[in-house]
């Protein structure tokens, strides 16, 4: 006789410790994955395919194994129908299952795909950047105030009275302190007007006056203990919990003019496609409000900013100007943290430019958390300039921004593949920062 | 129909349900037959009633009722899962530890008829064959892998409390890359200690851990006397120390690393174990399930025929029999490789027949046993004594030739065709008997890669030596992955030299420095 055993009442998810952890590798192999598609892909261009080497987490269980393409070697299989030694069997051409031999499972493993919807990707691609200082330091302290629910409390206003817990306090006092129940009294009652009605004999006279006096002890002890006592009441108790102010708007400020032929326009959009695509993932509550300017600035709605063409003259400031009339206009800074993102070809106006600093050293940093100016320039400008201070007007005067400023970055564009770079590099989160 | 109409009909069961009395009763049914027919000699059975939840968590960590746990066991059960939820693979009616007791996994959703049928598979054919093949008797200890599994669960949950998870797992990840280099292929390895002496050993290395002190390195060495001669003969002393060239990577790190601490020294032992512990059923599979499918035909027969199940459990049986020898050609989209199955029963069917019903071909090819009569013994010797490579070799008929219609064909990667060496005629039954015995050698199959020398006293330069046979080298990509590993282990600079087997010539180097970190 052998042993049975019936292990299916055993508990489930033997492996879900393994799973997990296959889950977690994955995850870092995805977001590599992931920023290697977009920068090599849609965002970006490929110019150069390179292997990646095996990441340190990787999925990939690699060993020793033959090459498949290589060598001598000989098969035995079945079904023999038409060929005789010395026949010759064209391969099938390279990458189409060999001949048929071992097609182990080691194979299909590798073949094992996540299939990863648009928001899950967006999400693994902007995991850990984040607008940096997203609090005003200044607005800390003046926040605010929800109510939030905390617990209970013996004193309150009657609109808060929680009934739930009053009633259980009360039945709970009722039951220590044995109130009489309105049925023991009913029946009581009952019995004495029955012995009233009847003829009175000293025996049932001597019970009628013990009834009576139970009857009075009972609705006494009634009194006594009242069916809801003050000490029962109970108010729900709400804690005012300050709020951060996490109001945001990001001003982004993109130069339409016609010394930025389709290049410069077209990776300034990009740019802005990533911001605004990062914005409204991360961020539910933030306003984005668009400006663009040639030598005259003005407010568009996302589609004419992304969509429709412009061209003109270049007077920078313009936009700055519109972008301080916007705050002053419906984003007071006591309430909002104002980020704004700039997109130029840094070609401008003569003398706008020292304008534009000093508006910027005056004004717009005052009130702004964040600026990040991003200039697009020629690709053999970037051997020229490289990460040297010269460069075209704007960038010069922004440099002395930069100094006094160290919310205010800068960065060049010369390349699509640029972009995500100098993306992350503006919005990567800060350490020690962990608001969101 | 009430048990008592089952009893009185003869019959162990009808219908398809079944419960733990209709299990015992077929048991002890076939154990009848079993023992006393087949002269099966087993481990005691312990047979477990799971479902097919269980069976996927029990395939996705390699089959063992306990093992530790790695991201890649979790890897393996999505990708079981998968397969399973969309249909495209069902799940095996059983699974069979080679353990003393021998247990096996039942599926709760088979039918009473496969309830008997997986029994006779599981808890005798295989079962029988842990026990009395000599690679098993040899290679791996039945009675104490459970044990030793509880132990390295434990220990590996112990080092990722005390060193953290992704620690661990670096070294597990490096030592699974070596699994199939973690192998003693000639030399038995040392049996399991006991679980006292492992803990004593344990004790012994936190002892030195707690009691190690920095202070007996300041001691002056002594000085070396003598010039090159006295260094190249400590050279070669050390080499022989070593015990090198050594086949067992996993083993040569585990004892000689110089970066490598207890714990992880002992994680590798784990791993290493575990890979002897599977060596043997790698090399035994058209043995193993042939063996297997045998006795349940053999011993499903016996009971139809003793009118102990009914007609329709024995149709339902024989579907499922004839599914699992199922053989598709190798132009039929369904072919994946021989089936172990169909060409294991073939061939024990084979044996039988020609024991007692021999043709003149039989006799002359198989003088020992033809018409000898006695199958039994001729097959519970085979069962024994042979590897799935020496088993071919011995017993492949040209009947079976035929009846498979084998041929063999030659590969040269260097030409845009295969050419067919030999069919199923007089001329090429020896050649395909020979391919196909050598196409189950392990040995050929995988890659021989070994340690050959070290520089211990220069840079501690590890040199590995992949010896090329017939000219077929290392996929590109996973050699410099696992050389990776390699280097991870080791600490040092690696390099591994491709050595033609036959001329000695070295075809290719690659070192660790060429490959990056």
């Amino acid at each position: 006789m052998p042993n049975f055993i019936d292990r299916r009442l055993n508990p489930k998810d033997k492996s879900l410790g393994n799973r997990r952890r296959f889950l977690k590798r994955a995850r870092e192999e995805l977001k590599r994955n992931i920023k290697e598609r977009i920068r090599s892909g849609k965002i970006a261009d490929a110019d150069a395919r390179h292997a990646v080497p095996m990441p340190q987490d990787g999925t990939s269980e690699p060993s020793f194994q033959h090459a498949r393409a290589s060598g001598r070697r000989d098969y035995v299989l079945p079904g023999n129908r038409e060929y005789a030694p010395g026949d010759r069997i064209p391969k099938p051409p390279a990458g189409a299952g060999g001949n048929g031999s071992r097609a182990g499972i080691g194979e299909a493993e590798d073949d094992f795909r996540f299939v990863l919807s648009r928001e899950e990707v967006l999400d693994l691609f902007f995991e850990d950047l984040e607008l940096p200082d997203m609090v005003k330091l200044s607005l800390k302290e003046a926040v605010a105030f929800k109510p939030r629910r905390a617990g209970y409390t013996t004193s309150g206003t009657p609109t808060n009275v929680n009934v739930t817990r009053t009633m259980r306090n009360s039945y709970g006092r009722r039951l220590a302190l044995r109130r009489p129940r309105q049925e023991e009294i009913e029946a009581l009652a009952r019995q004495i007007e029955e012995l009233e009605a009847k003829p009175g004999t000293p025996d049932r006279r001597t019970r009628l006056e013990a009834l009576r006096a139970e009857l009075d002890r009972l609705q006494r002890r009634r009194r006594l203990v009242p069916f809801v006592d003050p000490v029962d009441i109970r108010f729900n108790r709400f804690e005012p919990q300050p709020l951060p102010n996490a109001n945001a708007v990001m001003f982004c400020l993109m130069d339409v003019s016609s010394s930025m032929g389709e290049r410069e326009k077209d990776l300034a959009k990009r740019f802005f496609v990533l911001l605004h695509l990062f914005l409204k993932r991360r961020y539910e509550r933030i306003d984005i409000v668009f400006i663009r300017h040639t030598h005259e600035a003005g407010e568009v709605d996302e589609e004419t900013f992304f969509y429709s063409t412009q061209s003109g003259g270049t007077v920078v400031s313009t936009a700055l100007e519109e972008m301080l009339s916007i705050i002053r206009k419906r984003y007071p800074s006591r309430e909002w943290n104002i980020y704004a993102a700039q997109a130029s070809d840094g070609d401008n106006i003569a003398g706008d430019s020292e304008r534009c600093a000093s508006l910027l050293t005056q004004e717009v940093m005052r009130l702004c958390q964040y600026y990040a100016y991003v200039e697009i320039i020629d690709e053999r400008e970037t051997e020229i300039f490289g990460a040297t201070d010269n460069g075209t007007s704007l960038w010069r005067a922004y440099r002395t921004v930069g100094e006094s400023w160290p919310n205010f970055q800068m960065a060049r564009i010369a390349r699509p593949a640029d972009i995500y770079p100098v993306f992350r590099k503006l919005f990567a989160r800060q350490p020690g920062s962990q608001m969101r | 129909m009430t048990e008592k109409g089952v009893s009185s009909s003869g019959l162990l069961f009808s219908g398809s349900d079944w419960n733990f009395e209709t299990l015992a009763r077929l048991y002890d049914a076939i154990a009848e037959i079993a023992l006393e027919e087949l002269k099966l000699d087993i481990y005691p059975n312990q047979l477990e009633i799971i479902s097919s939840e269980q069976m996927l968590d029990a395939y996705s960590s390699i089959g063992m009722p306990l093992m530790y746990q790695h991201w890649s066991f979790g890897k393996r059960f999505a990708f079981e899962e998968h397969l399973y939820r969309k249909g495209y693979r069902g799940l095996a009616y059983e699974l069979v530890i080679n353990s003393n007791p021998c247990i096996t996994y039942l599926m709760e959703e088979n039918t009473a008829a496969m309830q008997a049928l997986v029994t006779a598979h599981a808890a005798f054919g295989h079962n029988h064959f842990f026990k009395n093949n000599y690679m098993f008797q040899r290679w791996t200890d039945a009675g104490a892998i459970l044990s030793y599994m509880d132990f390295a669960k434990k220990y590996v949950a112990r080092c990722e409390e005390r060193y953290g998870t992704s620690a661990v797992e670096a070294i597990l990840d490096s030592a699974h890359a070596l699994m199939d280099q973690g192998v003693f292929r000639y030399r038995r390895p040392p049996r399991l200690s006991s679980e006292k002496e492992r803990e004593r050993v344990r004790e012994r290395l936190d002892y030195e851990a707690q009691t190690y002190s920095d202070l007996w390195r300041t001691l002056p060495r002594k000085k070396t006397e003598g010039g090159s001669e006295e260094r190249d003969r400590e050279v070669r002393e050390r080499k022989r120390n070593l015990h090198l060239p050594e086949e067992n990577l996993l083993y040569f790190l585990e004892k000689n690393s110089l970066i490598l601490e207890p714990w992880q020294r002992e994680l590798l032992r784990i791993v290493r174990v575990i890979a002897q512990y599977f060596y043997p059923q790698r090399q035994t599979k058209v043995m193993n399930e042939g063996c297997a499918t045998f006795v349940h035909h053999t011993i499903m027969n016996r009971l139809y025929d003793k009118g102990k199940i009914s007609e329709g459990a024995m149709l339902e049986i024989l579907q499922s029999h004839s599914n699992v020898i199922f053989q598709p050609g190798f132009d039929d989209p369904r072919f994946s490789g021989l089936n172990p199955y169909a060409l294991g029963f073939a061939m024990m069917k084979d044996i039988e027949r020609i024991c007692t019903e021999p043709t003149p071909e039989d006799r002359d090819w198989f003088p020992d046993i033809a018409g000898s009569g006695n199958w039994r013994e001729t097959l519970l010797d085979a069962w024994a004594n042979h590897r799935d490579e020496s088993f071919i070799l011995q017993y492949l008929s040209p009947a079976v030739i035929r009846r498979f219609r084998l041929f063999q064909l030659a590969d040269d990667a260097g030409t845009p065709y295969c050419e067919v060496a030999a069919i199923h005629n007089e001329r090429g039954y020896e050649a395909i008997r020979s391919a196909l015995a050598r196409s189950y050698d392990i040995g050929i199959i995988q890659p021989d890669v070994q340690v050959v020398d070290v520089d211990l006293l220069g840079d501690r330069h590890l040199k590995l030596q992949h010896r090329v046979r017939n000219g077929v080298l290392l996929e590109e990509a996973t050699r410099d992955a696992t050389l990776r590993h390699v280097r991870r282990l080791w600490g040092y600079e690696v390099s591994l030299e491709g050595i033609d087997a036959v001329t000695g010539e070295r075809l290719y180097e690659r070192s660790t420095r060429q490959v990056g970190t």
